[in-house]
């Protein structure tokens, strides 16, 4: 773990933060995409660390935050119909229209909480007379590891496995955050983990298109800190590149197997994003060749009902126009215990990151 | 070894009072656990003990029973003799109550029994009575314990909630969260250089000496088992009306479980301990306790963790290895780890 030390470092954290200061000449936003980035942010009480000129505005990147709460419907269907819904973690406190997926299971449905879908694959085989569904929520990071669960189940012949498929991509959102008229940010820092997969190639577009800075950053409180320095050195000098701070785990190619694997299960398709509603070509769709292993198609689902009024705001914290704290219902009507929206569940959520760490 | 009129795994009839519960505990129970107040074999035990006197509750459920560092029977007996120390009394006397899952093998149902009394008997403990009930096999999860131990309070302890004080230091006695990711590392199969193992162990010993020297200067001792040490600082700063301040270079956890946590994405802070308190002590006796704990095996580890302070009353706030500051809160539910 000589990574972990080396990049929680007080003291050269401390002088990076010390030549942010030096070098802002004024106010300067950047948005971090990643959810994970935004819980390291405040986490470690970075946010408080840098100069003011720095505001940190927290980016749409926590997968379960914008996962539709009609999928999360039918996955709740599916439980109620015997199956065995596998699921992340993090999605299954998250409301759904009519319950979270934990209360479907107090209710009596069989839900199994995993760390890789390659489990689901394996309690498919073990269940032969059961239907088993996981559910394939995430953005780039996630859909290798799905897709191969996809190709591993179709080696075996399996016919009881399928994936709820609701994969997001992170450079769509970031042009649609981009093109919003009211959008304030003057740099991007990439998220680390999704680039290690798919590289930076397609963000020199977004970066010319858009005259604005993008720097691919990793996770650690040394990481995000020198991110944000070099987003402020191109700022500063009035330039606008892809910059890769996160080199130890991003190539600019990226991960070309990983690729492969998605290219051959998932076509690219629209997304309805909760909280932002539908981004052109920014998810995930199963290709019509491994249909039978797709949820959606291979099992009767609802169609999506319409989503119920609900006054959480979470769209606008999602693209960074508010923060948590703006919100009239944040720590009072809406806690991680009763949350009104998914931003306040998960842990990568801004709103649930502000509710735990910060506490200015 | 098998028993001639044992079968290989435990049945309904094993629960029902009659013979083959009979068979069961004389071929499994007593023979582990004979002393004088059990083999009467009544209804309950008669104890002689001086007041006042100490009593604490708890039953486990572990999945899987057998662990790295150990099994469900020492931690049924080692988490009841540290809740009733934790009262600052040392524990004596202890029920145990079995829950049997029909099916359960039967060795695997010895294995556990030997355990139990190899604790007892290390944390110096008698079981003076106990029960087993069997339940139908999927109404159970293969073996559940309760115990509830008695103890007789130390003399010169007076541990109570409303003494904890703005200035108090914390003292924790080892490194954090072995416990917790000795099992998640057995549930999702995961190895590292060497195998991490269950903190689980009798924490009176340590106390007792605290209290032998220090007296009513320990202030208040809890053992952050479930939740964590994050949860045990969140519930005594609300309930005491004071803040608590952490220092998270301070905080002992061992660099293979805290590779586990980063892997499985938890946070040591929420995860469960068996063999480690904290204590809120006077400030001035902070750093002699602190040897008196380091000089215990159980206690290598230990150090100053934090303090109390008037300040963010109510909350827990902990200063990170980079020196920023964040709020520590109480775990919600089931510490679900993160996905990316």
């Amino acid at each position: 773990m000589k990574h972990l030390t080396e990049y929680r470092d007080l003291e050269a954290t401390q002088k990076v933060i010390a030549q942010i200061g030096k070098t802002a000449t004024r106010t300067w936003k950047i948005m971090e995409i990643c959810g994970g980035q935004t819980h390291s942010l405040v986490r470690n009480g970075i946010l408080q660390l840098l100069p003011e000129t720095i505001q940190m505005i927290h980016g749409p990147g926590c997968p379960v935050c914008v996962t539709p709460a009609d999928l999360i419907d039918q996955a709740v269907a599916l439980m109620e119909k015997g199956v065995i819904l596998c699921s992340f973690g993090d999605m299954i406190r998250v409301p759904g229209n009519r319950m979270s997926l934990l209360e479907a299971k107090a209710n009596g449905g069989d839900l199994r909480v995993l760390y890789s879908p390659l489990e689901a694959v394996r309690i498919a085989r073990e269940n032969p007379g059961r239907e088993v569904v996981f559910f394939a929520v995430g953005f780039e990071t996630t859909a290798p590891a799905n897709a191969l669960s996809v190709l591993q189940a179709s080696k075996e012949g399996l016919q009881n496995y399928s994936i709820l498929v609701s994969h997001v991509l992170v450079p769509p959102a970031m042009e649609g955050i981009l093109d919003d008229p009211f959008c304030q940010i003057d740099a991007f820092l990439g998220a680390g983990h999704v680039c290690a997969i798919m590289g930076y190639r397609e963000y020199h577009p977004i970066a010319a298109r858009f005259k604005i800075p993008i720097v691919v950053t990793g996770f650690e409180p040394l990481d995000l800190v020198q991110g944000i320095y070099h987003a402020v050195r191109q700022l500063e000098a009035g330039e606008y590149r892809v910059e890769n701070q996160y080199t130890r785990a991003v190539t600019e190619e990226g991960n070309t197997a990983a690729q492969q694997v998605i290219q051959q299960v998932f076509r690219v398709s629209d997304r309805k994003w909760r909280g932002i509603g539908t981004i052109p070509n920014s998810g995930y769709a199963m290709r019509p060749e491994f249909a039978a292993f797709d949820a959606e198609q291979k099992l009767d689902l609802q169609q999506p009902s319409e989503s119920r009024e609900n006054p959480c705001m979470a769209g606008a914290i999602l693209k960074g126009q508010k923060k948590p704290r703006e919100c009239p219902y944040f720590g009072k009507e809406c806690t991680p215990r009763s949350p009104m929206g998914a931003p306040m569940v998960s842990s990568e959520g801004a709103c649930a990151a502000y509710y735990h760490f910060a506490h200015q | 070894m098998k028993d001639p009129t044992l079968p290989e795994t435990i049945q309904l009839g094993h629960g029902s009072g009659g013979i083959m519960t009979r068979e069961l505990l004389d071929q499994i129970v007593f023979e582990y656990f004979g002393n004088p107040l059990l083999d009467r074999k009544h209804d309950g035990a008669v104890l002689d003990i001086p007041g006042p006197v100490a009593i604490s509750t708890d039953s486990f459920v572990v999945s899987p029973i057998f662990f790295p560092g150990g099994d469900i029977g020492d931690l049924a007996i080692n988490g009841t003799v540290n809740d009733v120390a934790m009262c600052g009394a040392r524990p004596r006397y202890l029920s145990l109550g079995f829950i049997l899952e029909e099916g359960l093998p039967l060795e695997a149902f010895r294995r556990v029994v030997q355990s139990v009394r190899k604790a007892a008997d290390a944390a110096g403990v008698q079981i003076v009575t106990g029960d087993t009930k069997v339940v139908e096999k999927g109404k159970g999860d293969q073996i559940f314990i309760n115990t509830t131990g008695i103890g007789t309070l130390h003399p010169g302890a007076n541990i109570g909630l409303e003494r904890v004080k703005e200035g108090d230091s914390l003292l924790l006695s080892g490194p954090l969260a072995a416990h917790g990711m000795a099992i998640m590392s057995k549930r999702e199969g995961l190895e590292f250089e060497s195998e991490i193992r269950s903190d689980t162990a009798p924490l009176h010993e340590i106390i007792l000496a605290l209290l032998d020297r220090f007296g009513d200067k320990v202030h208040l001792l809890r053992d952050p088992t479930r939740g964590g040490l994050a949860s045990v600082c969140s519930e005594i700063a609300g309930d005491a009306g004071l803040g608590i301040f952490l220092d998270e270079t301070q905080i002992p956890v061992d660099s293979q479980v805290s590779a586990a946590c980063e892997i499985l994405g938890l946070d040591p802070l929420y995860v469960a301990n068996e063999g480690v308190f904290c204590a809120f002590v006077e400030p001035g006796i902070a750093a002699e306790a602190l040897a008196l704990v380091q000089d215990h095996k159980n206690g290598r580890q230990a150090a100053l963790v934090g303090n109390v302070t008037a300040e963010h009353v109510g909350k827990v706030v902990m200063r990170s290895t980079i020196g920023g500051t964040r709020i520590v809160t109480p775990l919600l539910g089931e510490q679900l780890p993160r996905i990316c």
